[in-house]
């Protein structure tokens, strides 16, 4: 079967290129922010080892400045900008995309609250009494330290799973048409975001903590990733097609270098002998799973973007 | 029931290719140098020489579960009068969502307004009780049929209740509204 067409529209032919690498940022700081919202408040609610680390207290400011890098590549990748606010104006339940505008709007307040409960109590005072306007809301926002950071595991694990939803609800891409994108992302959200807290000046306990979690949390990302594999397989011809992106396609190298090799099995070994020989657990292994965060995310915006029904197998000709 | 549901036949047997419909499509709707709301594409198979080719006008399908209209964020993919799927463009943002849903890849980004386009099944006629599109109307054999499928008097319905006919990926599940007559 060859097959030939006439259409030649930019972005669309030869091949589907619509989404490129300010996408792949947004996935990938998203996953950043999300991590770091779930550990920051689940550290603050369940952490009692030791006094919070001044990093640990300030990384919920970088959360807000992540998030609005992300945003700011997501507004870069609109065509059509003077009507973002669109987006605002309407919720539609079946659309990611929808359910992603408005996960934003809540994790702003929720990390801005988290950034402001945490800041230390001298730096809080010097603000107010430069801004009195602000006390009734700052003092309140301390007050309720512990309820924000409930919600922020709560809205960092939505943020998470819908960074990889967004892919996975899309039934004409088979290498992202899988649920399993949802948990791996947020997976793989949690494990950078702690990759992520690791580059700071964290106390020993924080940074042994943080480092065997990343452990576990690789451990859980290559078990999702080959459920993803397997679901592939086990499917259609669609989802064998779009399996071989990364079985000796374009995408192989890539794959199973920079995700596989360097950003999980690799920290793992890394993250496995510090934890074992009781070191404390240093950058080198963190910013490989950054690196391999990012690499899978990259990946997959752009090898998901070559798969599709193939035409031929599919069209009732036969 | 919609009270109408716009659909399109195309005679795989009769149509030769010829690009008339597009060059139609292209100057009825202003399209911008480069880019196609409609195309022909030529399939070959068999073992040589006993070589089969179908050609084929196409466009988007005007899905009746359309995934393009559930991934729009905004709203501006929507169904239509006639059961078609449009797009309003003042509602587009051009993030894409919907492009990357069609798995026909019928949709592309119009660089002058940076919205969403598409194939409208000439709704700017339809709209104003025109029975053809641009298309059906200079395809010089006939090939192109668009009528209303829940009519049983319809051209259309007659077509595909005597002919043989196919629809493009129907495993996609989205019930494509444009037919391939065999």
């Amino acid at each position: 079967m060859e097959a030939t067409s006439t259409r030649a529209n930019p972005l669309v032919d030869p091949g589907l290129t619509i989404w490129n690498q300010d996408v792949a940022i947004y996935l990938f700081l998203g996953g950043i922010v999300a991590g770091v919202m779930i550990l920051s408040g689940a550290m603050r609610l369940w952490y009692k080892q030791e006094e919070p680390s001044l990093a640990l207290r300030l990384l919920p400011w970088g959360n807000l400045a992540l998030i609005s890098i992300g945003m700011f590549c997501l507004f870069l990748d609109l065509e059509n900008r003077f009507n973002s606010w669109r987006f605002y104006l309407v919720f539609k339940a079946y659309s990611p995309m929808s359910w992603g505008a408005w996960v934003l709007l809540l994790v702003y307040p929720v990390s801005a609250h988290m950034a402001w409960a945490e800041t230390p109590a001298h730096w809080r005072e010097t603000v107010l009494r430069k801004v009195p306007l602000l006390r009734p809301w700052g003092e309140w926002s301390v007050r309720a330290r512990r309820n924000f950071a409930a919600l922020s595991i709560v809205s960092g694990s939505v943020l998470g799973i819908y960074t990889g939803i967004l892919l996975g609800a899309m039934p004409s891409r088979p290498f992202w048409n899988s649920s399993l994108l949802g948990p791996l992302f947020l997976v793989s959200g949690v494990s950078t975001g702690a990759a992520f807290m690791l580059l700071f000046r964290l106390n020993q306990g924080e940074r042994r903590f943080l480092g065997f979690l990343d452990f576990l949390l690789i451990l859980a990302e290559l078990g999702i990733i080959a459920l993803w594999i397997i679901g592939m397989a086990a499917g259609g011809e669609a989802s064998l097609q779009a399996l071989k992106l990364i079985f000796g396609g374009p995408y192989t190298a890539a794959f199973w270098s920079l995700v596989i090799a360097l950003g999980l099995v690799t920290p793992a070994i890394a993250e496995f002998i510090e934890y074992k020989h009781r070191a404390i657990p240093g950058r080198g292994a963190a910013l490989l799973v950054l690196g391999g965060g990012f690499a899978l995310r990259w990946i997959m915006v752009y090898a998901g973007q070559h798969s599709g029904w193939a035409s031929e197998a599919s069209a009732g000709l036969f | 029931m919609l009270e109408q549901q716009f659909g399109m036949t195309v005679d795989t047997r009769t149509c030769v290719g010829c690009a008339a419909c597009v060059i139609a499509c292209k100057t009825e709707n202003r399209l911008a140098e480069g880019y196609v709301r409609n195309w022909i594409t030529t399939q070959t198979r068999g073992r040589f020489p006993e070589l089969v080719m179908t050609i084929r006008s196409e466009r988007c399908n005007h899905c009746r579960s359309a995934a393009c209209v559930r991934a729009c964020p905004t709203g501006a993919s929507h169904y239509a009068a006639g059961g078609t799927v449009q797009v309003t463009g003042s509602k587009c943002t051009g993030c894409k969502a919907c492009m990357a849903a069609c798995p026909y890849d019928a949709r592309y980004v119009d660089e002058q307004s940076g919205t969403v386009d598409k194939c409208t099944f000439c709704n700017h006629r339809t709209s104003r009780g025109m029975a053809t599109t641009a298309c059906q109307e200079v395809c010089p054999t006939r090939s192109i049929v668009f009528g209303d499928l829940n009519d049983p008097d319809s051209e259309i319905s007659h077509l595909l209740a005597q002919r043989d006919w196919y629809t493009l990926k129907p495993d996609a599940g989205t019930r494509p509204s444009h037919y391939f007559l065999k």
